[in-house]
């Protein structure tokens, strides 16, 4: 499994993360054994087989459900409680609309 | 009436219990002495990053004053535990081993935690585990590694590797863990201690830092199937907060460890001897013989799929995870980046920053198999053979009524060892990721020592919501004694 430099850089696009050209180059090769290995999967038949996306148990429908009710959350304070910048009950963030 | 035992790294839930109620010792009197041996101890394994001496001995006042207006303080009452860094205390950080989150204050406690402390436990600090519990030996933390407490120079499994160490070395009674693959059972196998993954659902994940949300669990660690029996039965059931958690009804977990298993029948999946060393085979073999001893009905079985397991978990868990990981952005979660102009600019330079390397190719490969084309490939297919996994477990569990087989190839390898290929740290979950794809409850007992002194776990296995049941056939185990 060969990925290119530009689909390396393309899938660090996607996930919001600045690599080095170090990082990058390790990252890729490391990927290309790990996706080799994936490979694999492509052994197992899987005809007419549904993805299993979560856990399934037995259980009745309704008390999984809770009444839909306002109630009080942590509160702008507590939710503002770990932002690196805040102000005026709002977390800031760099200019994203230029004038 | 016999006096307190003095030494702390031994105290047991039980010791705790009647000591209490027999004015032996107070509860204040426990959390002093247990947090004054867990800080001097801990520079040996380095298993607490943080402390909260003044939350348990608040915790500890409380159950004194119950006790002493003869109320019932609960059934961890005094009972020291620590809780993994990707487990949310309130007021306490909680840095889920990342240097992302190295000053986040969680505004609120996990519902097992708060359900841990309303049972009486006194909570002692936050453990060490690999980033984002993404690791299989500690070794990812930001905050170093964690030694294990029977050798300084191995790991301790991860990646609730912390919270394993620290019960083995008696800086703590109990603790809490997470599994996503085999989390709580590995370094329960290589510290020599007891670790159960619940059922999917059995315990509620509101207030676990998400890695794999379809495979996360939080689960116990103790010294015996007791402690960690008593702790499961606090933190189990349905939590308005988690919508998967069930509603099922909880048993009676410690009514169970006293109970015959003669007649039970215990199939060993071959697929999971085939190549393994002896080391560990010679003692999971013995294992098996003590469940014959007692009365145990043992075949072979077949979990025919397990070949795909680890490509499998490893399509699934990074997908999640890297959707997961998004919210660390540098918006909400203290650290940013301070170079940057634009907001783009600003959430790759703090990611980029912040992760450490496993963390950065995890969500780079749950990217990738995300990612447009590959979508079908990789992910959809992992999850119809992630089907295929569950139906082998579904299938088995018609014959037989537990699965044996190890928890890990090898017991604690050396730190460092394994750091420099990641598909082979990856390969050596093989036995324990299929448990969290099936959702089926497992854990790890103390099956013995290799002859150079390092533990190994066996593993076991039940059906979905037999929690009991695993327990009952562990206890059995764990009284008849590991010969040799």
């Amino acid at each position: 499994m060969k990925i290119s430099p530009e689909q390396a850089a393309m899938v660090a696009d996607l996930a919001n993360l600045d690599l080095t050209n170090e990082e990058m180059q390790r990252i890729t090769h490391d990927l290309e054994e790990i996706l080799t290995h994936m490979e694999a999967l492509n052994r197992a038949d899987t005809t007419g087989v549904e993805p299993m996306a979560q856990v399934l148990f037995d259980a009745a429908e309704s008390p999984l459900l809770r009444a839909d009710e306002p109630r009080p959350g942590i509160g702008v304070e507590g939710a503002l409680l770990n932002a690196p910048l805040s102000g005026a009950g709002h977390f800031k963030v760099p200019k994203v609309i230029e004038r | 009436m016999t006096a307190f035992p003095s030494e702390v790294a031994s105290w047991t839930a039980a010791q705790i219990y009647s000591g209490l109620r027999e004015k032996q010792i107070s509860a204040a009197e426990i959390a002093t002495a247990a947090l004054a041996f867990a800080q001097a101890e801990n520079p040996k394994t380095n298993a607490y990053l943080e402390f909260c001496g003044e939350r348990a001995m608040a915790t500890a006042r409380t159950v004194d004053q119950q006790l002493a207006a003869g109320k019932d303080p609960g059934p961890l009452a005094g009972v020291p535990v620590a809780i993994k860094d990707v487990i949310m205390t309130r007021g306490v950080r909680s840095s889920c081993g990342s240097r992302l989150l190295e000053r986040f204050v969680p505004p609120y406690d996990a519902t097992a935690v708060e359900r841990l402390e309303r049972a009486g436990a006194l909570l002692l600090g936050k453990t060490n585990c690999d980033e984002f519990a993404m690791g299989s030996s500690n070794e990812n933390s930001a905050f170093g590694p964690v030694r294990n407490p029977h050798d300084p120079e191995r790991v301790p499994g991860g990646s609730s590797g912390g919270s394993a160490a620290c019960v083995a070395q008696g800086t703590a009674v109990v603790s809490l863990g997470s599994d996503t693959g085999g989390s709580i059972r590995q370094p329960a196998s290589f510290c020599g201690v007891v670790g159960v993954t619940p059922t999917y659902g059995r315990v509620s994940r509101y207030g676990l830092a998400a890695f794999a949300s379809s495979l996360d669990h939080i689960g116990p660690f103790g010294r015996s199937v007791h402690d960690a029996a008593l702790v499961l039965q606090a933190i189990a059931g349905r939590d308005e907060h988690d919508a998967t958690s069930s509603a099922a009804p909880v048993p009676d977990y410690l009514a169970a460890l006293g109970r015959d298993v003669k007649g039970k029948r215990i199939g060993l999946p071959k697929e999971y001897f085939e190549g393994l060393p002896t080391e560990t085979g010679d003692l999971i073999a013995r294992g098996v013989e003590t469940l014959k001893k007692l009365g145990c009905e043992v075949r072979e079985i077949s979990l025919p799929n397990t070949e795909y397991a680890v490509p499998c978990y490893y399509v699934i868990a990074t997908a999640e995870a890297s959707s997961n990981l998004a919210r660390y952005d540098g918006v909400r979660y203290t650290i940013r980046a301070r170079d940057a102009n634009t907001l783009a600019a600003m959430y790759r330079a703090t990611r980029g920053q912040g992760f450490g390397d496993e963390c950065k190719r995890r969500i780079m490969l749950g990217t990738y198999v995300l990612s447009h084309g590959y979508y079908d490939a990789y992910y959809v297919k992992a999850q119809r053979v992630r089907s295929l996994i569950a139906r082998d477990f579904a299938q088995a569990f018609e014959n037989v009524d537990a699965i044996v087989a190890p928890v890990s190839p090898s017991p604690a390898f050396k730190l460092g060892e394994k750091t420099g290929d990641p598909m082979e740290m990856y390969l050596s979950d093989i036995y324990t990721i299929t448990g969290d794809l099936a959702g089926v409850p497992c854990m790890s007992v103390p099956c013995g020592n290799t002859p150079a002194g390092l533990p190994v776990g066996m593993q076991i296995f039940t059906r979905h919501f037999d929690e009991a049941g695993m327990l009952e056939l562990a206890a059995a185990f764990e009284r008849a004694g590991v010969s040799g």
